[in-house]
């Protein structure tokens, strides 16, 4: 596996809803060998408080070496990199870890929930690429509220995908949560991929479960070093012991996962 | 040794003992892997040594998650010890360590004082291992799970065990959460210690308000990284002068500066360990920045500054 420290040229960053940026970025070599589900450790500045790299999934690679991150501002150092602007440099080390596989016959079925949409949008445009066209391939897409979700939807729908839409106020789509509009759809899937809460992806992994269908989740731990060497990013693993989420996932089989209750 | 030219006219080799090392720059048990995991970011050949992961005679699966826990300027972890064993250290990671072109320090980890040293028998005679690295912060199973390293007879009785093994050199490292560090370093050093390396993590403890629960599983962790550093320059100048046998600088350093500090308080070398995490080339630059500093103060070699701190008489 091939990794590069990168450091990366800021060249747009958009505030898309509230605390949720995009930042695009040009680091051509992360770019070029970056698959779907693959995820940067980002430095949040030379300081030494925020002192460890985010981890943040790879959400689009664009043709030109540029690659774009999503992120919600929940802390000091996502906060640093929200105040990033055009020609600011930013150092990432990526591309790390497993991605999705991306499964071969059959439809499939995106399930994305708040930021887990991020790796998702990344994983649609490859799918576009290894197969005919959307097809019967469908996506589900849940946020807060629809100043959350109506952008990257429409970002969603313009790849050609069948969407559904879930907020928890109600404001666009199904009132409620996304995995509710999961029971109509899995009997005509062969293939889930979902990112999102914790909750999300259990309640997901096991209707998959029940429903005979494969289930591909990515997980997010905490993580000191994201480069396998501090241990830190340990998930339990229901053959008993522990993985690490940094190089034996981020990607899973779902069943592969022992899901806390 | 071979690499003094590289160093640009500067003599940067140390003695740990019988341990020669090309530059005084190790990299810290449980931040470099078994050597592979940064190849990308960082030539292990350029190293003064490796130490790697803590083993122990089983494999451990770890503590429960969450395990690592950021705080200000540190982070606090609590790993469990997670490793592979003795056996599959030797037979899945030495191979790769041994061809590093630099030297392989082994960090061993026990229950029990037998523990240890039947660890340390095993590990005799192994080819490849340059040096032992004795992690005496275990908790003492047969003595309610008091850490070896905060009694100075245990302390000394895992030193003991492990020196009557092995032939290579013996660092034992020492825990910072005494009261007297040089208490304990004063009794390994008569138990036949070759050296000791200082500190390993300082005890923290970290709460999420709104949860009300511990960050960690394991409520308590080891904090480390650059928030301990002044902590550990503290310990590593008393412990310098307390003993005779070479002296091991760990806590936070993370640049070229930070190791120049422990280097003048008394350590012989310096083990960079949590900046490897968010700077994965920290070493090579800490080995380049001494370099560049000796030049500029127009010292031919590294050893004319151990200790070299300049306190003046009360």
């Amino acid at each position: 596996m091939t990794e590069f420290q990168e450091k990366s040229t800021v060249t747009a960053r958009e505030s898309l809803a509230g605390d949720v940026f995009r930042l695009t970025v040009q680091a051509p070599r992360i770019a070029a060998a970056a698959q779907p589900g693959q995820f940067v450790m980002v430095r949040t500045g030379d300081t030494l408080d925020p002192l460890l790299r985010r981890p943040l999934s790879i959400h689009q690679v664009l043709s030109d070496g540029r690659l774009r991150l999503l992120f919600k501002v929940v802390g000091k150092g996502t906060g640093l990199l929200a105040g990033l602007g055009p020609g600011l440099k930013i150092d990432l080390i990526g591309p790390l870890g497993r991605g999705f596989s991306l499964a071969p016959a059959g439809p499939a079925c995106l399930v994305g929930g708040g930021m887990g949409m991020a790796p998702l949008y990344f994983l649609a445009r490859r799918l576009l690429q290894v197969r005919p066209g959307p097809g019967d391939d469908q996506i589900l897409l849940g946020a807060r509220n629809r100043a959350e979700l109506e952008l990257p939807a429409a970002e969603f729908s313009g790849l050609g995908y069948r969407l559904h839409l879930a907020t928890d106020d109600g404001s666009l789509g199904h009132h409620g949560l996304v995995p509710e509009l999961l029971d109509d759809v899995l009997p005509s899937v062969r293939q889930v991929y979902v990112c999102g809460p914790y909750p999300m992806m259990r309640t997901v992994a096991l209707k998959c479960r029940t429903a005979g269908v494969a289930c591909q989740v990515s997980l997010e731990t905490h993580m000191a070093c994201g480069l396998g060497v501090c241990l830190g990013c340990a998930v339990a693993v229901a053959a008993g012991g522990y993985k690490h989420v940094c190089k034996d996932g981020p990607v899973f089989a779902a069943d592969e996962v022992l899901w806390k209750m | 040794m071979e690499n003094v030219i590289d160093q640009g006219g500067v003599d940067l080799r140390v003695r740990i003992g019988g341990l020669h090392l090309q530059n005084p720059v190790l990299t810290a048990s449980g931040t470099f892997g078994y050597g592979r995991e940064l190849t990308a970011f960082v030539n292990p050949a350029r190293l003064g040594g490796i130490v790697a992961k803590g083993i122990s005679l089983a494999p451990r699966p770890g503590n429960p998650p969450p395990r690592v826990v950021e705080t200000a300027c540190g982070m606090l972890n609590a790993i469990g010890l997670e490793n592979v064993g003795v056996e599959r250290f030797i037979s899945d990671k030495l191979p790769f360590l041994r061809q590093t072109g630099t030297r392989v320090i082994v960090n061993i980890l026990g229950d029990t004082v037998e523990e240890y040293g039947r660890l340390a028998g095993r590990l005799a005679g192994v080819e490849g291992i340059d040096a032992l690295e004795v992690n005496i912060s275990c908790p003492n199973v047969k003595k309610g799970g008091v850490a070896f390293g905060t009694v100075p007879e245990t302390a000394a009785a895992v030193t003991m065990a492990v020196r009557a093994a092995v032939d290579v050199p013996v660092i034992v490292k020492l825990s910072p959460n005494v009261s007297d560090i040089t208490v304990i370093a004063r009794a390994v050093e008569a138990a036949g210690a070759d050296a000791v390396s200082l500190i390993n993590t300082l005890l923290g403890m970290a709460i999420d308000s709104r949860s009300r629960k511990p960050c960690l599983a394991n409520v308590v962790g080891g904090l480390s990284g650059p928030a301990i550093k002044p902590v550990a320059l503290r310990m590593v100048w008393q412990v310098a002068r307390a003993v005779a046998i070479p002296v091991i600088g760990i806590g936070g350093i993370a640049t070229a500066g930070d190791a120049l500090e422990f280097l003048l308080a008394g350590a012989t070398a310096v083990q960079v360990g949590t900046a490897n995490f968010y700077q994965p080339r920290a070493s090579e630059e800490i080995i380049d920045g001494i370099r560049d500093f000796l030049r500029q103060e127009g010292e031919p070699s590294v050893r004319n500054i151990i200790g070299q701190v300049r306190v003046d008489e009360q």
